[in-house]
Protein backbone atom coordinates (compact mmCIF):
# COMPACT_ATOMS: atom_id res chain seq x y z
CA UNK A 1 0.00 0.00 0.00
CA UNK A 2 1.20 3.58 -0.47
CA UNK A 3 1.72 5.84 1.72
CA UNK A 4 0.26 8.58 -0.30
CA UNK A 5 -1.74 9.02 -3.58
CA UNK A 6 -2.41 11.84 -5.41
CA UNK A 7 -5.07 11.14 -7.99
CA UNK A 8 -5.83 14.09 -10.71
CA UNK A 9 -5.34 16.55 -8.56
CA UNK A 10 -6.38 20.12 -9.32
CA UNK A 11 -6.50 23.16 -7.70
CA UNK A 12 -7.22 27.22 -8.46
CA UNK A 13 -6.49 30.62 -6.47
CA UNK A 14 -9.36 32.68 -8.26
CA UNK A 15 -8.32 32.25 -12.12
CA UNK A 16 -5.13 31.16 -11.58
CA UNK A 17 -4.87 27.16 -12.27
CA UNK A 18 -1.78 26.46 -9.94
CA UNK A 19 -2.49 22.88 -9.97
CA UNK A 20 -3.16 21.14 -13.09
CA UNK A 21 -4.34 17.53 -12.72
CA UNK A 22 -1.50 16.10 -10.43
CA UNK A 23 -0.89 11.99 -10.24
CA UNK A 24 1.67 11.21 -7.45
CA UNK A 25 2.35 7.93 -5.73
CA UNK A 26 4.52 8.22 -2.43
CA UNK A 27 5.52 4.30 -1.00
CA UNK A 28 6.19 3.47 2.40
CA UNK A 29 9.59 4.58 3.53
CA UNK A 30 10.26 6.26 0.54
CA UNK A 31 11.77 9.83 0.08
CA UNK A 32 10.17 11.62 -2.91
CA UNK A 33 11.42 15.15 -3.66
CA UNK A 34 10.24 17.61 -5.54
CA UNK A 35 11.54 20.10 -7.62
CA UNK A 36 10.79 23.04 -10.19
CA UNK A 37 10.92 26.75 -10.48
CA UNK A 38 9.35 29.24 -8.07
CA UNK A 39 5.43 29.22 -8.80
CA UNK A 40 5.13 25.51 -9.97
CA UNK A 41 2.91 24.76 -7.78
CA UNK A 42 5.17 22.86 -5.31
CA UNK A 43 4.07 24.61 -2.20
CA UNK A 44 0.38 24.04 -3.38
CA UNK A 45 0.99 20.61 -3.52
CA UNK A 46 2.33 19.95 -0.19
CA UNK A 47 -0.70 22.12 1.20
CA UNK A 48 -3.40 20.26 -0.55
CA UNK A 49 -1.98 17.08 0.88
CA UNK A 50 -2.08 18.73 4.53
CA UNK A 51 -6.06 19.95 3.61
CA UNK A 52 -4.73 23.46 4.52
CA UNK A 53 -6.15 24.16 1.20
CA UNK A 54 -9.06 22.29 -0.47
CA UNK A 55 -8.43 20.64 -3.94
CA UNK A 56 -10.96 21.76 -6.23
CA UNK A 57 -10.90 18.28 -7.61
CA UNK A 58 -9.21 14.89 -7.66
CA UNK A 59 -8.25 12.77 -5.03
CA UNK A 60 -5.99 12.43 -2.33
CA UNK A 61 -5.33 8.74 -0.09
CA UNK A 62 -3.29 8.70 3.01
CA UNK A 63 -2.50 5.13 3.99
CA UNK A 64 -5.86 3.76 2.33
CA UNK A 65 -7.75 6.73 3.72
CA UNK A 66 -8.67 9.35 1.27
CA UNK A 67 -8.86 12.79 2.76
CA UNK A 68 -10.95 14.18 0.19
CA UNK A 69 -14.03 12.52 1.09
CA UNK A 70 -16.99 13.91 2.08
CA UNK A 71 -17.30 14.42 6.18
CA UNK A 72 -13.67 13.35 6.95
CA UNK A 73 -12.32 14.99 10.28
CA UNK A 74 -9.49 17.32 9.33
CA UNK A 75 -7.92 17.50 12.39
CA UNK A 76 -7.62 13.65 12.72
CA UNK A 77 -5.91 13.41 9.45
CA UNK A 78 -3.68 16.03 10.17
CA UNK A 79 -2.71 14.63 13.03
CA UNK A 80 -1.04 11.85 10.81
CA UNK A 81 0.57 14.27 8.00
CA UNK A 82 3.28 16.34 9.61
CA UNK A 83 4.73 19.48 7.96
CA UNK A 84 7.26 22.06 8.25
CA UNK A 85 7.42 25.54 6.67
CA UNK A 86 9.97 27.56 5.02
CA UNK A 87 9.45 30.16 7.65
CA UNK A 88 9.43 28.13 10.73
CA UNK A 89 6.18 29.10 11.81
CA UNK A 90 7.36 28.47 15.66
CA UNK A 91 4.94 29.90 18.16
CA UNK A 92 6.65 32.87 19.36
CA UNK A 93 4.68 33.05 22.53
CA UNK A 94 5.82 29.52 23.96
CA UNK A 95 9.46 27.87 24.95
CA UNK A 96 10.71 25.54 22.80
CA UNK A 97 9.15 22.51 25.10
CA UNK A 98 5.58 23.95 24.95
CA UNK A 99 6.18 24.37 21.10
CA UNK A 100 6.68 20.87 20.87
CA UNK A 101 4.45 19.45 23.59
CA UNK A 102 1.00 21.23 22.69
CA UNK A 103 -0.19 19.52 20.05
CA UNK A 104 0.33 16.34 21.62
CA UNK A 105 -1.13 17.24 25.15
CA UNK A 106 -3.98 19.28 23.36
CA UNK A 107 -4.85 17.08 20.24
CA UNK A 108 -3.58 13.39 21.54
CA UNK A 109 -4.53 14.30 24.98
CA UNK A 110 -0.90 13.31 26.21
CA UNK A 111 -0.58 14.09 29.68
CA UNK A 112 2.13 16.72 30.72
CA UNK A 113 5.02 14.59 31.42
CA UNK A 114 4.31 12.06 28.48
CA UNK A 115 4.44 14.74 26.18
CA UNK A 116 7.89 16.33 27.68
CA UNK A 117 9.11 13.25 27.73
CA UNK A 118 8.63 12.19 23.88
CA UNK A 119 9.75 16.06 23.28
CA UNK A 120 13.15 16.14 25.33
CA UNK A 121 14.29 12.70 23.36
CA UNK A 122 13.39 14.20 20.39
CA UNK A 123 15.18 17.78 20.87
CA UNK A 124 18.04 15.79 22.25
CA UNK A 125 17.65 13.56 19.06
CA UNK A 126 18.57 17.06 17.16
CA UNK A 127 20.99 18.39 19.35
CA UNK A 128 18.51 20.82 21.12
CA UNK A 129 18.01 19.04 24.43
CA UNK A 130 19.69 22.10 25.81
CA UNK A 131 17.43 25.08 24.80
CA UNK A 132 14.07 23.83 25.89
CA UNK A 133 13.43 26.50 28.15
CA UNK A 134 14.68 28.90 25.15
CA UNK A 135 12.02 31.10 23.29
CA UNK A 136 12.11 30.82 19.93
CA UNK A 137 13.67 34.35 19.37
CA UNK A 138 16.95 33.31 20.94
CA UNK A 139 17.36 30.79 18.55
CA UNK A 140 19.15 30.54 15.67
CA UNK A 141 17.19 30.21 12.28
CA UNK A 142 18.77 26.62 11.89
CA UNK A 143 17.68 25.75 15.19
CA UNK A 144 13.90 27.32 15.29
CA UNK A 145 13.68 24.81 11.96
CA UNK A 146 15.23 21.98 13.65
CA UNK A 147 12.86 22.62 16.54
CA UNK A 148 10.04 22.73 14.16
CA UNK A 149 10.69 19.41 12.33
CA UNK A 150 10.64 18.29 16.14
CA UNK A 151 7.54 19.93 16.76
CA UNK A 152 5.90 17.63 13.46
CA UNK A 153 7.48 14.61 14.67
CA UNK A 154 6.29 14.61 18.14
CA UNK A 155 2.81 13.74 16.32
CA UNK A 156 4.39 10.53 15.15
CA UNK A 157 3.28 11.30 11.86
CA UNK A 158 2.91 8.20 9.34
CA UNK A 159 4.31 10.78 6.28
CA UNK A 160 6.59 14.50 6.56
CA UNK A 161 5.73 17.33 4.26
CA UNK A 162 8.35 19.59 4.25
CA UNK A 163 8.09 22.91 1.87
CA UNK A 164 11.61 24.39 0.78
CA UNK A 165 12.28 24.04 4.71
CA UNK A 166 15.94 25.81 4.17
CA UNK A 167 15.49 28.30 1.84
CA UNK A 168 15.04 30.96 4.51
CA UNK A 169 18.31 30.23 6.13
CA UNK A 170 21.89 31.24 5.92
CA UNK A 171 24.12 29.61 4.06
CA UNK A 172 26.10 28.22 7.03
CA UNK A 173 22.63 27.10 8.23
CA UNK A 174 21.94 24.54 6.59
CA UNK A 175 23.49 21.92 6.73
CA UNK A 176 22.55 21.35 10.60
CA UNK A 177 19.02 20.67 9.40
CA UNK A 178 19.88 18.68 6.22
CA UNK A 179 21.30 16.51 8.42
CA UNK A 180 18.23 15.58 10.51
CA UNK A 181 16.35 15.11 7.68
CA UNK A 182 18.75 12.63 6.36
CA UNK A 183 18.38 10.96 9.73
CA UNK A 184 14.73 10.95 9.18
CA UNK A 185 15.03 9.39 5.98
CA UNK A 186 17.77 6.50 7.09
CA UNK A 187 15.20 5.62 9.78
CA UNK A 188 12.51 5.05 7.15
CA UNK A 189 10.25 8.38 7.59
CA UNK A 190 8.22 8.55 4.62
CA UNK A 191 8.55 12.25 3.16
CA UNK A 192 7.42 14.57 0.65
CA UNK A 193 10.08 17.08 0.12
CA UNK A 194 9.84 20.51 -2.20
CA UNK A 195 13.69 21.61 -2.11
CA UNK A 196 15.51 23.97 -4.36
CA UNK A 197 18.78 22.29 -2.81
CA UNK A 198 19.68 20.14 -5.97
CA UNK A 199 22.59 18.41 -4.32
CA UNK A 200 20.80 17.15 -1.08
CA UNK A 201 18.07 16.50 -2.99
CA UNK A 202 20.42 14.06 -5.47
CA UNK A 203 21.86 12.72 -2.56
CA UNK A 204 18.84 12.01 -0.20
CA UNK A 205 15.90 11.17 -2.85
CA UNK A 206 14.66 7.59 -4.23
CA UNK A 207 12.89 9.84 -6.85
CA UNK A 208 12.36 13.09 -7.67
CA UNK A 209 9.85 14.80 -9.60
CA UNK A 210 9.66 17.55 -11.67
CA UNK A 211 7.20 20.55 -10.99
CA UNK A 212 6.65 22.33 -14.39
CA UNK A 213 3.29 25.11 -14.08
CA UNK A 214 1.24 22.83 -12.38
CA UNK A 215 1.80 19.38 -13.65
CA UNK A 216 4.38 16.82 -13.28
CA UNK A 217 6.47 16.99 -16.16
CA UNK A 218 8.94 13.88 -15.49
CA UNK A 219 9.80 11.93 -12.93
CA UNK A 220 12.83 9.43 -12.44
CA UNK A 221 15.83 8.41 -9.84
CA UNK A 222 17.98 11.35 -9.08
CA UNK A 223 20.86 9.90 -11.75
CA UNK A 224 17.94 10.10 -14.46
CA UNK A 225 16.64 13.74 -13.43
CA UNK A 226 19.86 15.18 -12.90
CA UNK A 227 22.29 14.06 -15.63
CA UNK A 228 19.89 12.40 -18.61
CA UNK A 229 16.52 14.33 -18.31
CA UNK A 230 14.58 13.34 -20.60
CA UNK A 231 12.13 16.97 -21.22
CA UNK A 232 13.42 20.04 -22.21
CA UNK A 233 11.75 21.91 -19.83
CA UNK A 234 13.63 20.07 -17.14
CA UNK A 235 17.25 20.73 -19.04
CA UNK A 236 16.31 24.22 -19.37
CA UNK A 237 15.48 24.62 -15.34
CA UNK A 238 18.58 22.33 -14.52
CA UNK A 239 20.63 24.77 -16.80
CA UNK A 240 19.61 27.61 -14.89
CA UNK A 241 20.24 25.98 -11.30
CA UNK A 242 23.93 25.16 -12.69
CA UNK A 243 24.41 28.97 -13.86
CA UNK A 244 23.55 30.30 -10.55
CA UNK A 245 25.91 27.69 -8.76
CA UNK A 246 23.44 25.55 -6.69
CA UNK A 247 24.25 22.31 -8.37
CA UNK B 1 30.32 41.41 5.73
CA UNK B 2 26.40 41.12 6.19
CA UNK B 3 27.50 39.13 9.82
CA UNK B 4 29.14 42.69 10.82
CA UNK B 5 25.77 44.56 10.01
CA UNK B 6 23.85 41.48 11.40
CA UNK B 7 25.97 42.61 14.88
CA UNK B 8 25.55 46.69 14.11
CA UNK B 9 21.56 46.30 13.76
CA UNK B 10 21.61 44.22 16.98
CA UNK B 11 23.60 46.66 18.92
CA UNK B 12 21.46 49.03 17.90
CA UNK B 13 18.39 47.21 18.64
CA UNK B 14 19.78 46.77 21.78
CA UNK B 15 20.01 50.41 22.67
CA UNK B 16 16.83 51.40 21.78
CA UNK B 17 15.34 49.05 24.00
CA UNK B 18 17.31 49.55 26.79
CA UNK B 19 15.98 53.34 26.42
CA UNK B 20 12.17 51.65 25.83
CA UNK B 21 12.17 49.85 28.91
CA UNK B 22 12.65 53.05 31.15
CA UNK B 23 9.69 54.52 31.87
CA UNK B 24 10.72 58.23 32.02
CA UNK B 25 13.65 58.65 29.30
CA UNK B 26 15.66 61.39 29.43
CA UNK B 27 16.97 61.28 25.74
CA UNK B 28 20.19 60.68 26.35
CA UNK B 29 22.83 58.17 28.10
CA UNK B 30 25.02 59.40 31.40
CA UNK B 31 24.48 61.65 34.64
CA UNK B 32 24.95 64.94 32.52
CA UNK B 33 21.84 64.77 30.67
CA UNK B 34 19.70 63.40 33.49
CA UNK B 35 21.22 66.96 34.86
CA UNK B 36 20.37 68.78 31.59
CA UNK B 37 16.37 67.56 31.90
CA UNK B 38 16.02 68.08 35.75
CA UNK B 39 17.73 71.87 34.87
CA UNK B 40 14.91 72.33 32.23
CA UNK B 41 11.80 70.59 33.76
CA UNK B 42 12.15 73.07 36.76
CA UNK B 43 12.57 75.82 34.53
CA UNK B 44 9.65 75.30 32.63
CA UNK B 45 7.84 74.39 35.27
CA UNK B 46 9.17 77.72 37.30
CA UNK B 47 8.06 79.81 34.48
CA UNK B 48 4.36 78.24 34.06
CA UNK B 49 3.86 78.74 38.08
CA UNK B 50 5.41 82.00 38.27
CA UNK B 51 2.59 83.11 35.59
CA UNK B 52 -0.35 81.10 37.18
CA UNK B 53 0.64 82.84 41.13
CA UNK B 54 1.11 86.39 39.69
CA UNK B 55 -2.26 86.23 37.20
CA UNK B 56 -4.75 88.98 38.86
CA UNK B 57 -7.48 86.23 39.60
CA UNK B 58 -4.93 84.18 41.44
CA UNK B 59 -6.14 84.89 44.64
CA UNK B 60 -9.68 83.93 44.06
CA UNK B 61 -8.80 81.00 42.70
CA UNK B 62 -6.53 79.39 45.13
CA UNK B 63 -9.31 80.33 48.07
CA UNK B 64 -11.86 78.32 45.65
CA UNK B 65 -10.07 75.71 44.02
CA UNK B 66 -7.22 75.00 46.46
CA UNK B 67 -8.55 75.67 49.85
CA UNK B 68 -7.19 73.09 52.58
CA UNK B 69 -9.61 73.29 55.30
CA UNK B 70 -12.33 72.25 52.92
CA UNK B 71 -9.64 69.58 51.15
CA UNK B 72 -9.67 68.07 54.45
CA UNK B 73 -13.05 68.57 55.70
CA UNK B 74 -14.58 66.95 52.36
CA UNK B 75 -11.75 64.44 51.38
CA UNK B 76 -12.90 61.64 53.77
CA UNK B 77 -16.49 61.27 52.90
CA UNK B 78 -15.09 61.44 48.59
CA UNK B 79 -12.52 58.83 49.23
CA UNK B 80 -15.33 56.60 51.02
CA UNK B 81 -17.71 57.69 48.02
CA UNK B 82 -15.17 56.64 45.83
CA UNK B 83 -15.22 53.13 46.89
CA UNK B 84 -17.81 52.68 44.61
CA UNK B 85 -16.28 53.96 41.72
CA UNK B 86 -13.78 51.08 42.21
CA UNK B 87 -16.18 48.38 43.11
CA UNK B 88 -18.43 49.53 39.34
CA UNK B 89 -14.91 49.65 38.01
CA UNK B 90 -13.61 46.45 39.04
CA UNK B 91 -17.20 44.73 38.16
CA UNK B 92 -17.62 46.21 35.12
CA UNK B 93 -13.94 45.58 33.79
CA UNK B 94 -14.23 41.90 35.18
CA UNK B 95 -17.31 41.64 32.94
CA UNK B 96 -16.51 43.00 29.89
CA UNK B 97 -12.79 41.46 29.36
CA UNK B 98 -15.07 38.04 28.92
CA UNK B 99 -18.01 39.44 26.65
CA UNK B 100 -15.36 41.82 24.84
CA UNK B 101 -13.71 38.70 23.77
CA UNK B 102 -16.55 36.30 22.85
CA UNK B 103 -18.01 39.22 20.75
CA UNK B 104 -14.54 39.68 19.19
CA UNK B 105 -14.62 36.43 17.97
CA UNK B 106 -17.96 36.01 16.63
CA UNK B 107 -17.06 38.65 14.83
CA UNK B 108 -13.93 36.60 13.24
CA UNK B 109 -16.15 33.37 12.71
CA UNK B 110 -15.53 32.85 8.75
CA UNK B 111 -17.79 30.66 6.79
CA UNK B 112 -21.28 31.74 5.37
CA UNK B 113 -23.05 29.56 8.27
CA UNK B 114 -22.22 32.47 10.75
CA UNK B 115 -23.06 35.04 8.82
CA UNK B 116 -26.00 35.97 11.21
CA UNK B 117 -23.71 36.09 14.28
CA UNK B 118 -20.91 38.20 12.60
CA UNK B 119 -23.95 40.89 11.79
CA UNK B 120 -25.37 40.44 15.67
CA UNK B 121 -21.19 41.69 16.39
CA UNK B 122 -21.16 43.95 13.92
CA UNK B 123 -24.47 45.53 14.24
CA UNK B 124 -23.36 45.83 18.39
CA UNK B 125 -20.77 47.08 17.74
CA UNK B 126 -21.47 49.92 15.98
CA UNK B 127 -24.84 50.81 17.67
CA UNK B 128 -22.81 51.18 20.93
CA UNK B 129 -19.72 52.56 20.21
CA UNK B 130 -22.13 55.47 18.04
CA UNK B 131 -24.52 55.97 21.16
CA UNK B 132 -22.73 58.54 23.78
CA UNK B 133 -22.36 56.74 26.94
CA UNK B 134 -24.38 59.33 28.69
CA UNK B 135 -27.48 58.19 26.87
CA UNK B 136 -27.01 54.98 27.21
CA UNK B 137 -26.68 55.43 31.45
CA UNK B 138 -29.65 57.36 31.00
CA UNK B 139 -32.19 55.19 28.72
CA UNK B 140 -30.95 52.07 30.56
CA UNK B 141 -30.82 53.66 34.17
CA UNK B 142 -34.59 54.77 33.69
CA UNK B 143 -36.04 53.00 31.12
CA UNK B 144 -34.64 49.67 32.11
CA UNK B 145 -36.38 49.20 35.47
CA UNK B 146 -39.63 50.21 34.54
CA UNK B 147 -40.11 47.38 32.60
CA UNK B 148 -40.12 45.28 35.70
CA UNK B 149 -39.41 42.29 34.02
CA UNK B 150 -39.36 39.27 36.77
CA UNK B 151 -36.15 38.73 38.43
CA UNK B 152 -33.97 41.15 36.66
CA UNK B 153 -32.36 43.54 39.53
CA UNK B 154 -34.19 47.57 39.18
CA UNK B 155 -31.69 49.22 41.04
CA UNK B 156 -29.57 52.03 39.31
CA UNK B 157 -26.21 50.51 39.96
CA UNK B 158 -27.02 47.63 38.54
CA UNK B 159 -28.25 49.33 35.23
CA UNK B 160 -25.48 51.71 35.66
CA UNK B 161 -22.79 48.84 35.24
CA UNK B 162 -24.88 47.13 32.68
CA UNK B 163 -24.76 50.57 30.57
CA UNK B 164 -20.63 51.00 31.15
CA UNK B 165 -20.32 47.24 30.38
CA UNK B 166 -22.18 47.60 27.19
CA UNK B 167 -20.73 50.50 25.98
CA UNK B 168 -17.15 49.61 26.71
CA UNK B 169 -17.80 45.88 25.53
CA UNK B 170 -17.74 47.53 21.86
CA UNK B 171 -15.05 49.31 21.99
CA UNK B 172 -12.82 46.42 23.58
CA UNK B 173 -14.13 43.83 21.65
CA UNK B 174 -12.39 46.15 18.39
CA UNK B 175 -9.23 46.22 20.45
CA UNK B 176 -9.20 42.48 20.88
CA UNK B 177 -10.38 41.79 17.16
CA UNK B 178 -7.60 44.03 15.84
CA UNK B 179 -5.40 41.97 17.84
CA UNK B 180 -6.94 38.78 16.50
CA UNK B 181 -6.09 40.22 13.10
CA UNK B 182 -2.54 41.00 13.62
CA UNK B 183 -1.63 37.39 14.16
CA UNK B 184 -0.11 36.24 10.73
CA UNK B 185 -2.60 33.65 9.33
CA UNK B 186 0.09 31.16 9.46
CA UNK B 187 0.56 30.92 13.02
CA UNK B 188 -3.03 29.68 13.11
CA UNK B 189 -2.03 27.25 9.73
CA UNK B 190 0.90 25.88 11.67
CA UNK B 191 -1.39 25.08 14.63
CA UNK B 192 -4.17 23.82 12.68
CA UNK B 193 -1.46 21.26 10.80
CA UNK B 194 -0.91 19.73 13.88
CA UNK B 195 -3.94 18.67 14.36
CA UNK B 196 -5.38 21.25 16.44
CA UNK B 197 -8.81 22.40 16.57
CA UNK B 198 -9.77 26.00 15.59
CA UNK B 199 -10.79 26.57 18.64
CA UNK B 200 -7.72 25.22 20.42
CA UNK B 201 -5.90 26.73 17.74
CA UNK B 202 -7.40 30.18 18.59
CA UNK B 203 -7.34 29.65 22.39
CA UNK B 204 -3.32 28.55 22.66
CA UNK B 205 -1.91 29.95 19.33
CA UNK B 206 -3.64 33.05 18.26
CA UNK B 207 -5.26 34.57 21.78
CA UNK B 208 -2.66 34.94 23.65
CA UNK B 209 -0.23 36.34 21.11
CA UNK B 210 -3.46 38.94 20.00
CA UNK B 211 -3.72 39.92 23.98
CA UNK B 212 -0.13 40.68 24.39
CA UNK B 213 -0.08 42.87 21.35
CA UNK B 214 -3.12 44.89 22.60
CA UNK B 215 -2.42 45.40 26.01
CA UNK B 216 -2.06 49.31 25.83
CA UNK B 217 -4.83 50.14 24.06
CA UNK B 218 -6.92 47.43 26.45
CA UNK B 219 -5.43 49.63 29.60
CA UNK B 220 -6.26 52.73 27.97
CA UNK B 221 -9.79 51.95 27.36
CA UNK B 222 -9.70 50.78 30.73
CA UNK B 223 -8.70 53.96 32.42
CA UNK B 224 -11.61 55.47 30.39
CA UNK B 225 -14.12 53.38 31.97
CA UNK B 226 -12.77 54.21 35.37
CA UNK B 227 -13.20 57.66 34.43
CA UNK B 228 -16.94 57.15 33.13
CA UNK B 229 -17.96 55.22 36.31
CA UNK B 230 -18.73 59.08 37.32
CA UNK B 231 -21.71 58.86 34.96
CA UNK B 232 -23.25 56.13 37.07
CA UNK B 233 -24.16 58.93 39.52
CA UNK B 234 -26.91 60.76 37.24
CA UNK B 235 -29.12 58.02 37.68
CA UNK B 236 -28.82 57.79 41.50
CA UNK B 237 -25.78 56.36 43.12
CA UNK B 238 -23.75 58.20 45.30
CA UNK B 239 -20.13 57.80 43.91
CA UNK B 240 -17.25 60.30 44.23
CA UNK B 241 -18.17 62.39 41.71
CA UNK B 242 -22.16 62.62 43.32
CA UNK B 243 -20.43 63.24 46.49
CA UNK B 244 -18.22 66.16 45.70
CA UNK B 245 -21.18 67.77 44.18
CA UNK B 246 -22.55 67.33 47.78
CA UNK B 247 -19.50 68.97 49.41
CA UNK B 248 -19.72 71.72 46.92
CA UNK B 249 -23.30 72.52 47.64
CA UNK B 250 -22.38 72.65 51.20
CA UNK B 251 -19.81 74.79 51.54
CA UNK B 252 -19.16 76.75 48.57
CA UNK B 253 -16.17 75.88 47.39
CA UNK B 254 -15.17 73.83 44.30
CA UNK B 255 -12.01 72.15 46.34
CA UNK B 256 -13.87 68.77 46.48
CA UNK B 257 -13.69 68.68 42.77
CA UNK B 258 -10.17 68.99 43.08
CA UNK B 259 -9.87 66.05 45.62
CA UNK B 260 -12.14 63.90 43.30
CA UNK B 261 -9.51 64.68 40.58
CA UNK B 262 -7.06 63.62 42.79
CA UNK B 263 -8.03 60.20 43.55
CA UNK B 264 -9.31 59.24 40.31
CA UNK B 265 -5.50 60.05 38.72
CA UNK B 266 -4.20 57.86 41.86
CA UNK B 267 -6.49 55.14 40.54
CA UNK B 268 -5.06 55.34 36.75
CA UNK B 269 -1.28 55.56 37.35
CA UNK B 270 -0.83 52.20 39.14
CA UNK B 271 -3.05 50.71 35.84
CA UNK B 272 -0.68 52.53 33.27
CA UNK B 273 2.63 51.62 35.37
CA UNK B 274 1.56 47.57 35.79
CA UNK B 275 0.75 48.03 31.67
CA UNK B 276 4.58 49.05 30.99
CA UNK B 277 5.31 46.58 33.55
CA UNK B 278 3.75 43.84 31.60
CA UNK B 279 5.01 45.05 28.37
CA UNK B 280 8.82 44.94 29.62
CA UNK B 281 8.12 41.47 31.57
CA UNK B 282 6.68 39.95 28.06
CA UNK B 283 10.11 41.58 25.90
CA UNK B 284 12.46 40.14 27.99
CA UNK B 285 10.72 36.79 27.70
CA UNK B 286 10.51 36.87 24.41
CA UNK B 287 14.00 37.40 23.37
Amino acid sequence: MSALELHDVHKSFGKVEVLKGIDLEVAEHEVVCMIGASGSGKSTLLRCVNLLERVDRGRIVVGGEELTARGVNLNRVRRRIGIVFQAYNLFPHMSVLDNVTLAPRKALKLSRSDAEERAVELLERVGLGDRRDDYPDRLSGGQQQRVAIVRALAMRPQLMLLDEVTSALDPELVAEVLNVIRELAAAGMTMLIATHEMSFARDIADRVVFLDEGVILEQGTPEEIFTRPSEERTRQFLQRIIEAGRL
Amino acid sequence: MARRQGERSRARIARIESRRSKILDFGGEGGRSVAVAIVSTLVFFGVVVLLVVNSAGWPEVKQSFFNREVFEASFPSIADAFLLNVKIFLIAEAVILVTALAVAILRSLSGPVFFPLRALAVAYTDLFRGIPTILVVYILGFGAPALQIQHVPTSPLFWGITSLVLVYTAYVAEVYRAGIESVHPSQEAAARSLGLTRPQALRHVVLPQAVRRVLPPLLNDFIGLQKDTALVALIGPVEAFRQSQIEVAGSFNYTPYLATALLFVLLTIPMARLTDWLIARDRRRQR
